[in-house]
């Protein structure tokens, strides 16, 4: 079993957690022109490699907030949690 | 190539079985092909076979980072439908089922294909309105289909959970009885040996470094064992696409997931159909060795594991019981996983790409074991032809540009959404 760090509530079993896909994905801005190949790209695309991955999650039984983790998606190993709203370095 | 037969066996229990031929050659690589496929699974090796057998190619190499059948072929729960609903699904899979009826005497190897049926099982009246529905276009398409009312499906599992204050009553089910299961190792020995007759080098413990692109074109291939040449490449590494596709510079509609599998103790005959569960993701059959093969939801995150975790086998496992209560007396005696390509429709690709030869097969989610042959069948017959078969033009990469998405049941990356 995993074991997530919330950067809002501490140490908790994955239990509690559901899983939101590729934190590094861009929404295209709002109002500007963009491609379907860009479209496509942030709907559908993902590289989904082995290794390191930023990823969201949301503590769903616990405050409900979105964060994002940073886990090694061979070993689960995971390095690093950030608040929702904390750029990736 | 020696074949495999009742006298052949007779004369070799003279000999102590020490005598028999290797069922397929350890080549060294060569310089050149005209195919190379890579990935040495179901679908790579049935490539190989029906580019020789169909299409009289037969200077191809497939090319396998570990030893073939390694990988999700011998990691599945070996079941073999065709219950779809949407046409370019049904017709490629039902396509496939006439492949496994004849599958044992084409390869002249036993792939054991049991057509026992499978029944989903509905939990609701609309659920049983849902898959009338179904039943109905598989039956347009050729395809049996049965809608079963709560007795009927009573006198086929009576194991199940028919009592009155259950969460999820058994209203009824939709019943496939040409569907069944078959040996995979056998699926993937016996398309081996045949390609390997036919000329085709299997090459194992040789790993993909990287590839020869030139002017939009496929030159060649980088592997661990050397540079090979060759004009077209097939990609067949459900699981593993992502990787190879990086190197490629190719972003793919796809999220490499891990599933789980289990199978309990060997019991006594007490179930000769698949089951699956209506409310949940939960399906199960029984071994010919007797052991209650059992399946259910993805582990829920990107992994590249080969290796389950607890909680998802957990909750499975509490929608078999809830089903047929008597599980719960079993022992497990083995768990394993599988990295699978998960599509964001659900639904695979067979297709070619943007590079001038690389074909691309992969996107298979839960479903990749019974679509081995259709999709070997189909995938030589795009590298061959360069150009896709009617039965996997809806199989396209592109459809995700256009919006025609093969959505069957919504199941892609996203499971909690269905």
């Amino acid at each position: 079993m995993l074991h997530i760090k919330c950067p809002h509530c501490g140490m908790r079993s994955q239990n509690e957690f559901s899983y939101g896909g590729d934190a590094s994905v861009k929404r295209p801005e709002l109002g500007k022109e963009i491609s379907n190949q860009d479209w496509d790209s942030f709907v559908y695309n993902r590289k989904s490699l082995r290794g390191k991955h930023w990823e969201l999650w949301q503590h769903l039984s616990g405050c409900r907030q979105w964060i994002k983790v940073e886990r090694d998606t061979a070993t689960h190993e995971i390095f690093n949690t950030l608040k929702a709203n904390e750029e990736i370095l | 190539m020696q074949k495999y037969s009742i006298f052949s066996l007779i004369k070799n229990a003279f000999s102590n079985h020490e005598k028999w031929d290797l069922a397929w050659k350890d080549p060294i690589p060569k310089k050149e092909y005209d195919v190379v496929i890579i990935g040495g699974g179901g679908h790579g090796l049935a490539t190989a076979y029906y580019l020789a057998k169909e299409h009289n190619i037969t200077n191809v190499a497939i090319i396998e980072k570990g030893w073939i059948g390694g990988g999700n072929v011998g990691r599945n729960t070996t079941i073999i439908r065709s219950n779809y609903m949407h046409d370019d699904n049904a017709l490629f899979s039902e396509f496939g089922m006439k492949l496994w009826r004849k599958m044992s005497q084409d390869l002249n190897y036993n792939v054991m294909f049991s057509p026992r049926g499978i029944i989903n099982l509905a939990h609701s009246d609309a659920q049983m309105n849902v898959y009338a529905r179904r039943g109905n276009s598989m039956r347009l398409n050729g395809i049996d289909a049965e809608l079963l009312n709560r007795e009927q499906v009573r006198e086929i599992i009576p194991m199940a959970d028919f009592s009155e204050n259950v969460r999820f009553p058994i209203f009824g089910g939709l019943m496939q009885p040409s569907a069944g299961t078959a040996r995979h190792d056998a699926v993937a020995w016996g398309y081996a040996r045949q390609a390997d007759s036919m000329g085709v080098d299997i090459i194992q413990n040789c790993e993909v470094t990287g590839f020869d692109v030139s002017g939009g074109k496929i030159k060649g291939v980088r592997t661990s064992r050397g540079d090979i040449k060759t004009k077209k490449i097939g990609l067949c590494v459900a699981g593993s696409t992502n990787i190879l596709a990086e190197k490629l510079n190719m972003t793919l509609p796809i999220e490499t997931h891990l599933l789980q599998a289990c199978v309990s103790e060997p019991v006594k005959p007490v179930l000769d159909r698949v089951v699956t569960f209506g409310a949940g993701h939960f399906y199960i059959s029984q071994s010919d060795k007797g052991e209650m093969v059992m399946g259910g939801d993805l582990d829920g995150y990107n992994s590249y594991a080969q290796r389950g975790n607890l909680p998802t086998l957990q909750h499975v496992l509490t929608e078999g019981i809830a089903m047929m209560p008597f599980l719960s007396k079993l022992k497990m005696l083995r768990t394993w996983g599988g990295i699978m390509d998960m599509s964001m429709d659900g639904s695979p690709i067979i297709d070619k790409t943007h590079i001038e030869g690389l074909y691309l097969n992969c996107g298979w989610c839960y479903g990749g074991f019974k679509a081995t042959p259709a999709s070997g069948w189909t995938f030589a017959h795009t590298i061959a032809q360069d150009r896709v078969h009617e039965l996997n033009a809806g199989y396209n990469l592109n459809r995700f540009n256009t919006g025609h998405l093969l959505d069957e049941k919504g199941l892609g990356t996203k499971t909690w959404i269905s």
